[in-house]
């Protein structure tokens, strides 16, 4: 093959910035994660204490139903959004009346700031004032109120989600679908395959590795949720959708324990890591045997 | 759904869908902050548009928009041009440990953000300071910073899209006497080029709705309007009006953004392009 370094000097820029911004923060992370500081408390030194803030940690219950909350978020929300990108992608790779403007509609969401979506998604579902509890009650009889239910409000949180982000899967996934070669499904049509067949054999295994990637991205996004629940719920009620992003939050700045924050940043970056790279093995890394042949 | 018109249908609805949200937006931006909190009412009566009109005159967030689409597009531009080469880099060499190199740049992605607020800050005000010169507050440190989200996210998406152009193409051409950077530029950008567009249009989108980041590390002259809208949302209370209003009108430049990208996601070049 050509020579190496020009590959490696159309990498080194991207290395240098992510190093830069990425790395050198995430060392003083790891820094002050072993170090109990609370920079506006008593005691404004940093101290050193070891592993106590890990120790604390696996004891926290709260921290612990944090993330069981925000891996079911996570899972509903990425789940509904990659089936439902999916099929509009699909829906929008045929020819149809005014196809250009409705894709741009379908953006449309991804435009309006977290912080936005949330304040209005949580105008529109206060109890007796929003505009979907009152036809809710009106029509149906239903009455809906987020800031009792927990039920509720976990599920508006993925409402919420899945209409902010469905138009970035639709829009990878189209991209993706965009870039397959046309051969494969001639020839399938020619050998008489039925559209499921089709699906099943050529159009997944071709676009898995940017299925895969939408879904690592949304993933670990919604993971670190905060701005959009924040506005909607405020974590409430109770704890229900009290989500990792929003505990940490509230760790690091009102309480401004920032020893025992960084400490939950840490693990919080592990589990993730570490659970895409199990995805990330079990279903990506077979690629490069391709070559090997 | 065969036909275009049941097609059309359904684009019908779900085009409802998305847009009752943004609707309701416009309703808040229009309507005076005493009416909110009464009984709902799905059509406008007696719009106000006086939270418009304030915006229109209020220079600050003229600025503030100006450094959004500054920041965003600086963003876009310069993380789809390095991730295509990195991808191009990671899916043509040979590169030892590539796959590991890949992998990694998506973890500066997975971080929890709240904590790294603050040695960011330091790097912007301590370690990147030139004498009066800081990265602070600049549009340079914003772009660059960006880049530590949506470079890994440029990279991901883009990467199939690269992997999946055959490589018996790049190498006839090489065959032929193109250089690297002909083939670059005749073979793989065109084919390429649905998935570049919707990089560049999701790297702006997270570039533009970006706000903690540009809380903590601007305060003036690079502040964008995301950061400009979240300070009509107070601990005290929101002005729902002004928030709203500010957040249609940012919808604008979005928008003739799009649609000029937009026109790039298109199949036909890789339509007999693989033939042999």
């Amino acid at each position: 093959m050509r020579s190496n370094k020009t590959g490696w000097l159309m990498l080194a820029p991207t290395l240098a910035i992510l190093g830069t911004f990425g790395i050198l923060p995430f060392i003083y992370v790891v820094y002050v994660a072993f170090h109990r500081w609370n920079p506006f408390g008593a005691n404004p030194d940093m101290v050193y204490n070891g592993a106590k803030n890990f120790r604390r940690l696996v004891f926290d219950n709260e921290f612990l139903t944090a993330v069981l909350y925000t891996l079911e978020f996570a899972v509903f929300a990425v789940g509904s959004e990659v089936i439902l990108g999916y099929f509009l992608a699909q829906l929008l790779m045929r020819n149809f009346p005014g196809k250009a403007f409705f894709r741009t509609i379908h953006t449309l969401p991804l435009i309006v700031a977290p912080i936005v979506v949330g304040s209005v998604w949580r105008l529109m579902t206060t109890p007796s004032i929003g505009i979907i509890p009152f036809y809710l009650n009106n029509i149906f009889g239903y009455d809906m109120n987020m800031g009792r239910d927990p039920g509720t409000a976990f599920l508006m949180t993925v409402i919420m989600d899945i209409w902010h982000w469905t138009p970035l899967v639709t829009l990878t996934l189209l991209a993706a679908l965009l870039a397959l070669p046309r051969d494969p499904f001639e020839q399938a049509e020619i050998d008489g395959a039925n559209r499921r067949q089709i699906f099943w054999h050529i159009t997944l295994p071709m676009i898995k590795p940017a299925i895969l990637a939408t879904v690592f991205i949304r993933m670990m996004d919604a993971l670190r949720t905060v701005d959009e629940v924040w506005m909607l719920t405020g974590g409430g009620p109770g704890d229900a959708t009290r989500y990792v992003g929003l505990h940490i939050w509230k760790v690091v700045f009102p309480k401004t324990d920032y020893g025992y924050g960084s400490a939950i940043s840490i693990i919080v970056l592990y589990l993730t890591l570490m659970m895409c790279w199990v995805l990330y093995v079990a279903l990506v890394a077979p690629r490069p045997k391709k070559e090997a042949l | 759904m065969r036909g275009p018109l049941s097609q059309l249908a359904l684009w019908l609805a779900l085009s409802f869908l998305t847009l009752f949200p943004i609707y309701w937006l416009f309703v808040i931006s229009v309507t005076p902050a005493v009416d909110l909190f009464s009984t709902p009412s799905i059509l406008i009566e007696n719009p106000i548009w006086t939270n418009y009109a304030e915006i229109f005159h209020d220079e600050t967030l003229r600025r503030y928009m100006l450094n959004s689409v500054i920041i965003s597009t600086g963003n876009a531009v310069l993380v789809t041009v390095l991730a295509f080469f990195a991808c191009y880099a990671l899916s043509r060499f040979d590169i030892g440990g590539k796959e590991n190199i890949f992998f990694w740049t998506i973890t500066n992605r997975m971080a929890p953000a709240a904590v790294f607020l603050l040695p960011l800050f330091l790097l912007f005000t301590k370690v990147f300071a030139i004498g009066d010169w800081k990265l602070y507050d600049t549009h340079l440190g914003m772009i660059l910073l960006y880049c530590t989200f949506n470079l890994p996210f440029a990279i991901w998406t883009l990467r199939p899209t690269i992997d999946g152009i055959p490589k018996e193409l790049d190498e006839a051409a090489t065959v032929d006497g193109a250089s690297t950077w002909t083939v670059i530029r005749h073979v793989v950008l065109p084919l390429a080029a649905p998935g570049l567009a919707v990089t560049l249009i999701l790297t702006w989108v997270f570039a533009w709705n970006e706000f903690l980041l540009a809380a903590t590390l601007t305060s003036f002259n690079a502040r964008t309007i995301t950061t400009g809208l979240s300070e009509y949302v107070t601990t005290t209370g929101t002005e729902w009006g002004k928030m709203a209003s500010i957040a249609i009108i940012t919808l604008i430049p979005a928008l003739v953004i799009f649609s000029v990208v937009q026109r790039h996601i298109v199949a036909g070049l890789t339509f007999g392009a693989v033939k042999e």
